[in-house]
């Protein structure tokens, strides 16, 4: 089990947080349809470092990016998500 | 003394003994049978590897099969079976399976029966009654099983010698320590080979650990590394079979350490020879630990073979308690022994034993060249050692190949954790290849492998070790291969000619020895693994005695029945009650939504697929929302409370899903947004009232003019602040009351005085659903399914024509637009009642072109109607299909119509 620092609670267990998609394929509300399924069902899958978006479900329950090595899961960065991070 | 039975006989043991060191004290030699031979094996082991010792102990719920001989403490009272034997241990039937040895090869029962699948189906029943472990336990177990948290700087696994220094070192720099032993003492080896390091020392260093901070945990073995450093640790506070002191049987630890050091030692090698599974031959090191630990002698008269010098102690640990070495067959040249005073052939490899079930009786070896033999009641083996790196694999690390030890040593990690002591540095070994008949050579005692396996396996042409060890099992019992997995490796590199490295490594995975399931599950077992959510009025309900349905995690009154009806005859009565009086129900599992704020309707325009924008103050309407993907996957209603504030609400099942998407709408897709989304499914409590006699029985709940279909007012009932939502699932007039869930008690108190004085009565889930079948409405998880568009739906004419909302793009897939989709229908029977879940068809036998999504019956006409999704099916009005269900044996004829069996026109909602 991973352990994730938190942007808004520090260091907490996977067991907390909930995986959502990766960066890349968030559907822009104004794509266009073919565009919109592109990203939707033509993904990327790197064997190395991706961007992730988790939750902090069972926690403060805000999201964030996490930049994850896929392969031998280390952490290089973790950013807030969401109107607060637009501060 | 203490006092214990094995396979129903009386025996005692020492304080401090193990299971098997208390049987071999007692000259139990025979300890169980091997899973696919039934062949007699004994103690071959003092430590978690031990393959051949398994038993069952304990009685009733605390039964634990499969449990080590050597890694049980025995206690008073300890009641132990021995396995897979039948009718006993000493004349065991399916012994003759070991006279067929030769047919019951690797891949036997493939070959044998795979061929025919009834051969199979008839012979599985007897195969798996002979081949086999311990039987688990049928009752429950009734003790509990905790798991707690920890954090340390240092966690240290293994308290020999090397760990004890690193722990002490540690946690008197300033470190937060955790020390874990999985025997129950400290430095147990020290015991086996007495070193300037002596018991004061153990003690001494265990109490400054202490003294600074650190934490000592015995009887607790590292059973998993996992991701970023956190290591389980599974420790058993009772002994298997045990009552334990608080209830408590073993507690799981989930440590995150910051740095961990591997202190876990090696474990011997057996050596492949024919007959080396006979009780009376055991490994080296174990029979110097059952001598000078547990003071047992475990022979007279031993021979000893080894390639390496660690055996030589083992042999003056014998003739010290009395003990005649009549051999040491030294596989390595001379002079290696010469000078130690025994008995040393060299250049000598052992080659068979021979005795009776219960013992051995001699040992045969090859030395020089020609077969010699020994009078021998046991023979100490130690074909080298193999470093404990589990953990290390498991954190992801790699390996070297150490040529001296002939063994894998820990090499690079990507976590923190470095490996230290034996496991790091094992002993100089000489290397030797088995030159006995590979038939009777076991290398994985535990299913019974033999080197003829591997040599077979290879023949048929099983090249990876990763295909060898699933075609014969080897390294697949309990025991995951601790002493077979080299001597596997080894005759495969020997058959592809390679260096055993370029032979390649099976994955080490967790747990390092087995766990019990109740640890894992914890305090999570039984109802606490899915939490029940109750009601606000739960206790008002409970009351009335209802049947009670799940429903999400909620529980929520099916039907209340009243003098001896049945399910069914109370919810028609109850739906009667709607149909022409008045009726009240509890919707209070409804998600619920507040938003609100300055965009609050350009953001609901995102989340729903209908306008919302265009709604008044005080007004409501249907809406349901898409998937990326342009499909339906929950509907409900949108009610604009103020300028700038909305209530919406969706599926009780989908509330979670509904909550989810919604923050990530907003958080991830709309940040920039002025709005905000508060769940208040659990803030409110909902009650239906539904009926013609609704409006009558608000107004003077209210006290004021109700207001008219998809209305919203604030009000008041009880003194109690309320929202009045006048929506209609039912199909008549209706309302929702939502009230805060603390005062909830009083307004439905209120209503059911109400409600009942002009004749009205409760309904539950049952009724709803008979109400809203007949209407025609949708439920979430059944004409919802997760696969249906808003054509499929008829529900295409409400999208909002400006687009703009999650799944607008997806839903313009040309692919949703093409013919041959599944269509919502209405069902009416012909002949027979249609049967819920029943396929359609258009004559016996043909495939299906559709299914019943939901049945029921016309509430006050009678007749058998239903919801169904038929493929073209709005194009299908007025054709007979067949609703029928095999598994059920029922069928009904039916025609298909328009899905609204009750008021199309919605008469019933006006005023």
């Amino acid at each position: 089990m991973m352990q994730f620092a938190c942007p808004h609670c520090g260091p907490r267990a996977q067991a907390e947080f909930v995986y959502e998609r990766t960066v890349d394929s968030v559907v822009a509300l104004d794509a266009p349809p073919e565009e919109a399924m592109r990203t939707l069902f033509t993904r990327n899958n790197p064997r190395g470092v991706d961007d992730e978006i988790w939750r902090h479900t069972y926690g403060c329950r805000a999201w964030m990016v996490i930049t994850r090595h896929r392969v031998t899961n280390e952490i290089s960065a973790i950013r807030a998500v969401g109107p607060e991070a637009l501060i | 003394m203490i006092t214990f039975s094995f396979d129903g006989k009386s025996y005692t043991a020492h304080e401090g003994d193990t299971l098997a060191a208390a049987l071999l004290r007692n000259g139990v030699g025979l300890v169980g049978r091997s899973f696919k031979y039934h062949r007699p094996r004994g103690i071959m082991t003092a430590g978690v590897e031990e393959p051949n010792a398994l038993v069952t102990i304990g009685e009733g719920g605390r039964t634990e099969p499969n449990t080590r001989a050597t890694d049980v403490f025995v206690y008073e009272g300890l009641v132990a079976k021995s396995q897979n034997r039948w009718p006993n241990l000493s004349f065991d039937v399916g012994s003759v399976l070991g006279l067929a040895a030769p047919a019951l090869s690797a891949g036997f029962y493939y070959k044998t029966f795979f061929g025919s699948a009834k051969k199979w189906m008839f012979y599985e029943y007897f195969i798996r009654k002979a081949a086999g472990l311990g039987n688990a336990p049928t009752q429950t177990d009734p003790d509990r099983f905790s798991q707690r948290a920890a954090f340390c700087d240092l966690l240290v696994i293994g308290s020999g010698p090397a760990g004890m220094q690193a722990a002490v070192e540690a946690a008197e720099g300033g470190k937060r320590v955790i020390l874990v032993e999985q025997d129950n003492i400290l430095a147990p080896s020290l015991l086996r080979d007495p070193q300037a390091q002596d018991a004061a020392w153990i003690k001494a260093t265990a109490e400054r650990i202490r003294a600074a901070g650190g934490r000592i945990l015995t009887r607790t073995t590292a059973s998993g590394y996992w991701e970023h450093d956190l290591v389980t640790l599974t420790q058993r506070i009772a002994e298997p079979g045990q009552i334990p002191p608080h209830n408590v049987a073993q507690c799981l630890w989930h440590v995150r350490a910051s740095h961990v050091i591997l202190a876990t030692g090696s474990i011997e090698r057996p050596m492949a020879f024919a007959h080396n599974d006979r009780p009376g031959v055991m490994l080296s090191q174990a029979v110097r630990t059952y001598v000078r630990r547990f003071g047992v002698v475990p022979g007279k008269r031993a021979a000893i073979a080894t390639n390496n010098d660690d055996a030589y102690k083992t042999a003056q640990a014998l003739k010290d308690a009395g003990a005649h070495i009549v051999a040491i067959i030294d596989a390595r040249p001379s002079p290696a022994g010469a000078g130690s005073g025994f008995r040393v052939y060299n250049n000598a490899v052992p080659l068979s034993t021979k005795g009776a079930q219960h013992c051995l009786k001699s040992v045969t070896a090859l030395v020089d060249g020609k077969t010699v033999s020994w009078d021998a009641d046991l023979m100490a083996v130690s074909g080298g050692f193999t470093p404990v790196v589990h953990l290390h694999m498991q954190a992801g690390g790699t390996l070297d190949w150490n040529e001296h030890a002939q063994a894998f040593v820990p090499a690079a990690s990507r976590q923190n954790v470095t490996t230290i002591g034996g496991a790091a540095d094992p002993q100089a070994i000489f290397k030797m290849v088995p030159v006995s008949s590979p038939k009777k050579s076991f290398i994985d005692f535990q299913n019974d492998v033999t080197l003829a396996d591997v040599d077979l396996a290879w023949a048929e042409g099983y090249r990876s070790v990763e295909h060898l060890k699933r075609y014969t099992t080897l390294g697949m019992a309990t025991d995951q291969g601790k002493l077979s997995n080299m001597a596997a490796l080894g005759r495969l590199a020997e058959k592809q000619g390679v260096a055993i490295p370029e032979a390649g490594l099976t994955t080490f995975r967790p747990p390092y020895t087995p766990v019990t399931m109740g640890l894992i599950a914890g305090a999570g077992a039984k109802d606490a693994g899915a939490h029940i959510r109750r009601l606000a009025l739960y206790d008002l309900h409970a009351a009335k005695n209802p049947i009670w349905q799940p429903l999400g995690y909620w529980f929520r009154p099916r039907a209340y029945p009243t003098g001896g009806e049945t399910l069914a005859q109370a919810a028609l009565r109850e739906a009667k009650a709607v149909r022409t009086q008045v009726g009240m129900t509890d919707v209070s599992t409804l998600a619920k939504f507040e938003i609100s704020g300055p965009d609050a309707a350009a953001f609901l325009e995102i989340i729903c697929a209908t306008t919302v924008s265009k709604l008044a103050v005080g007004r409501g309407r249907y809406t349901f929302m898409l998937r990326e993907d342009g499909i339906v996957f929950d509907d409900g209603t949108v009610w604009r409370l103020d300028e700038n504030r909305y209530l919406l609400t969706s599926s009780t099942g989908g509330a979670d899903r509904m909550a989810t998407h919604i923050s990530y709408v907003r958080q991830v897709l709309c940040p920039q947004m002025r709005v905000s989304a508060v769940n208040v499914q659990e803030h409110y409590a909902g009650i239906a009232v539904a009926g013609p006699k609704a409006k009558s029985v608000l107004a003077a709940l209210i006290g004021e003019e109700p207001p008219r279909h998809m209305s919203t007012v604030p009000a008041s009932i009880a003194g109690v602040p309320v929202i009045i939502l006048a929506a209609s699932y039912s199909g008549e007039r209706a309302f929702e009351i939502y009230v805060d869930a603390s005062e909830a008690e009083a307004v439905w108190a209120a209503c059911e005085t109400q409600v009942k004085e002009v004749g009205g009565a409760l309904y539950g889930l049952e009724a709803m659903e008979f109400l809203r079948i007949e209407k025609g409405h949708l439920v979430v998880g059944g004409e919802v399914d997760g696969r249906m568009t808003p054509h499929d739906l008829a529900l295409d004419k409400m999208l909002n024509k400006a687009g703009g909302y999650v799944g607008a793009s997806g839903l313009a897939r040309p692919a949703l637009a093409e013919t041959g989709r599944r269509q919502l229908v209405g069902l009416e029977a012909i002949e027979g009642d249609i049967p819920e879940g029943a396929m359609l068809v258009t004559q016996e036998g043909a495939s299906p072109v559709g299914h019943v999504s939901a049945a029921a019956f016309r509430i006050i006409e009678g007749g058998s109607v239903a919801l169904g999704q038929l493929t073209d099916g709005f194009a299908r009005h007025g054709e007979e299909l067949i609703a029928t269900s095999p598994t059920r044996g029922q069928k009904a004829r039916v025609r298909v119509v328009a899905p609204h069996f009750y008021d199309a026109a919605g008469e019933r909602y006006r005023d």
